[in-house]
């Protein structure tokens, strides 16, 4: 593949914005469900008073998660936007990514300078990763009540992910999942690459992905001077 | 094809094929090219009712979006022609989407195909140009003659349908197959017509370029664009 950025955030999109000028991108990508739209939300919530933000959605019907994020009032209403996929998110986010990178790109041109833009995947299945000529790094959000053998079972997601959230611990004792035997599982499947076990919704729980985030900017800052 | 003329450039056949696949990276699956509206209208139920809907988009906006595309690959003013595709979408819906189509394949083409006359029109028009145009200047930029964007813009305007339908309606995707095999002489004919027509509007100017319209479409595009709920975003 085509590099000729630093290697911790290699050069991955084409006739777009300027290297230098643009917000970091970060995926977040998942099976429906696991808490992706909840992850973004307080993402939001954790980082904006720091950092400016914007959140793409893609939807497999127009704009659920966007209206949620508006309802929820997490960033003013001209940072969010949804882009449509045709019934294919994991093709938006993929295979032909040219409505998303738009959607980043008008974004960054109507509410810019941004810092940070978060582009959520509409749930899709195990196989559905981000392509690098859209994100800069991805996270794949899975959860403990989808069933505690996700980690085993691997995928692209599970396996390649930047970051593997997985979430709602809350639950764990109600579903008898074994956190354990996941953590075992999911460093298998990824050797060094993190994992978060944590419970977004619950007070507190976004800090360790927010601050994952936070590391990721200040090397994207660092890369950009 | 290209043949019947020669290939000017070596590879231009192979170019055709790339920029005509429903897989070329230009933002396209994300459109059903008026099916969604018709399934919900239930004017589009069947393989049947699918070959019917793609023949009246075929000679109607079809032949026009071939048309201009012909003439944006033989030379004729973008900009001049950009203006006729207005004159020709009456729904404001459809020209939106012509111009965001429009400039996701300008991106496309940039990165693959990459040339001056792209970058210009980029320039010109950064909120988009209508698609047909685009296309016609990629295929310019591919090495391609105003045939091959005219075959390219009409096998795109029943393709689109015929793809969305399989996804909307469960149809077997080998009957959609079929029913563009069946279309193929047709889309021959459209595509000979309108590079004759762009042949024309080269000289005549713009005006020379076909007008036809298909209202049920407008209508539809016009409806599509309100739905709170939908799989496809035209
Ligand atoms: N118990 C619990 N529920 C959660 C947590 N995070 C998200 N949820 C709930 O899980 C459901 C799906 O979350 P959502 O963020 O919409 O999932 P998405 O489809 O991945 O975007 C919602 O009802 C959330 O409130 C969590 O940490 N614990
Ligand atoms: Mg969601």
């Amino acid at each position: 593949m085509h590099r000729d950025g630093p290697e911790v955030f290699p050069e991955r999109y084409t006739a777009s914005v300027e290297v230098g000028e643009r917000a970091l991108r970060v995926g977040l990508g998942g099976p429906v469900g696991s808490g992706k739209t909840a992850t973004v939300a307080a993402l939001c919530r954790a980082l904006r008073a720091t950092v400016s933000i914007g959140v793409v959605t893609n939807d497999i019907y127009t704009r659920e998660d966007a209206d949620f994020l508006l309802r929820e009032a997490v960033l003013p209403a001209e940072r969010i936007v949804a882009v449509e996929t045709g019934a294919c998110p994991h093709t938006a986010i993929r295979d032909d990514i040219s409505a998303n990178l738009e959607a980043v790109e008008e974004l960054e041109e109507a509410v810019g300078p941004l810092d940070l833009v978060l582009v959520e995947s509409g749930g899709d299945n195990l196989t559905a990763t981000f392509s690098r000529g859209l994100v800069d790094a991805q996270v794949f959000v899975i959860d403990v009540a989808g069933g505690d053998d996700i980690p085993r079972k691997g995928g692209p997601g599970v396996t390649t992910a930047d970051l593997l959230v997985v979430n709602k611990i809350d639950l764990a004792p109600y579903v008898g999942a074994d956190l354990e035997r996941m953590a075992v599982d999911a460093a298998a499947q990824r050797g060094a690459l993190p994992v978060l076990f944590t419970a977004v919704k619950q007070p507190g729980g976004i800090d360790p992905v927010a601050a994952w985030v936070g590391d990721r900017l200040a090397a994207w800052r660092a890369v950009r001077t | 094809m290209a043949t019947d003329h020669g290939c000017p450039v070596p590879g231009a056949r192979a170019a055709l094929l790339l920029l005509a696949d429903g897989r070329f990276p230009a933002g396209g699956h994300a459109h059903s090219g008026g099916a969604e509206a018709a399934v919900a209208e239930g004017r589009l139920r069947d393989a049947g009712t699918l070959a019917e809907f793609c023949r009246g988009r075929l000679h109607t906006t079809g032949l026009v979006a071939a048309a201009l595309a012909a003439a944006a690959t033989s030379g004729a003013d973008p900009l001049g022609l950009d203006d006729a595709a207005d004159a020709r979408t009456p729904s404001a819906a459809q020209r939106a989407v012509s111009r965001r189509l429009g400039r996701q394949l300008l991106r496309a083409a940039r990165a693959v195909w990459p040339a001056p006359a792209l970058d210009d029109l980029a320039a010109a028009r950064p909120r988009g140009v209508h698609q047909p145009v685009v296309l016609g200047l990629t295929a310019a930029s591919a090495g391609l003659l105003p045939l091959d964007a005219a075959y390219a813009a009409a096998y795109d305007c029943v393709s689109t349908p015929a793809s969305a339908a399989v996804r909307l309606l469960g149809l077997d995707p080998f009957q959609a197959a079929a029913v563009l095999a069946a279309l193929a002489a047709e889309v021959d004919s459209v595509a000979e017509e309108a590079e004759g027509a762009g042949r024309r509007a080269l000289r005549e100017g713009p005006a020379a370029l076909p007008a036809g319209s298909a209202p049920l479409l407008d209508l539809g595009a016009e409806a599509h664009a309100g739905w709170a709920v939908r799989l496809f975003a035209s």
